[in-house]
């Protein structure tokens, strides 16, 4: 009964972080300039760590938070060196 | 999944995650929706902040019970996340309002209250 609850409620929320990676695909490709695409790349990032962390509680193991803490790094570097890009025209001056 | 949860740590993960979850939704569907792109700056904090702090929580809460144990290292995704997004849009602010105003584009946001753009 606890148990099925847990299932079904980490699927919808599966199901709606789903809805949401799928939002910021469309605006990273229809997104009329540079700048929304780095936006919404910014933000997959974010909802696809969080996808992790309910793919970890749903089958009990911690080996993905590993995964999520690497993608919350590596997604603040790229967006930062993505941002100067912009700004500078160059990301290591 | 294992095979037997105490009802009041199910119910309570659930309700975090799919709050959690709700909000994040949310933050990205505002992506799509808002007009402009210094409105759409603003949506998907939703989803860094309250939404990944609520999804966390669960994970920490659903960890510390089921391995016995005090599981947090949840938190430190939490604070890296919060403390490094206002960083990056800031930029990605300044970097759009500086292509704006060589292009001589309008609709820049207007002067603040210190004076400096």
């Amino acid at each position: 009964m606890s148990v099925a609850i847990l299932e079904w409620s980490l699927f919808a929320a599966q199901i709606m972080l789903g809805i949401g990676m799928l939002a910021t695909l469309y605006r990273m490709v229809v997104g009329p300039r540079a700048q929304d695409r780095i936006l919404a790349l910014d933000a997959l990032y974010v909802v696809a760590l969080l996808l992790l962390v309910t793919l970890g509680i749903r089958t009990n193991s911690q080996v993905y938070f590993e995964l999520a803490m690497l993608i919350g790094l590596l997604g603040f570097v790229g967006t930062v060196a993505l941002a100067k890009f912009l700004m500078r025209g160059e990301v290591i001056e | 999944m294992i095979n037997d949860l105490p009802l009041w740590l199910s119910i309570l993960v659930s309700a975090f995650v799919v709050f959690g979850a709700l909000l994040t939704m949310a933050g990205c569907i505002g992506l799509i929706r808002l007009d402009r792109f210094y409105q759409r700056l603003h949506a998907p904090t939703m989803g860094t902040s309250m939404g990944g702090g609520l999804i966390l929580l669960a994970s920490a809460i659903y960890f510390t019970v089921t391995r016995e144990r005090l599981v947090v290292h949840e938190m430190a995704i939490f604070i890296f996340v919060t403390v490094t997004t206002p960083v990056t849009l800031m930029l990605l602010a300044r970097a759009t309002l500086f292509r704006d105003r060589v292009e001589g584009k309008d609709g820049i946001p207007v002067r603040g209250i210190s004076g400096q753009r």
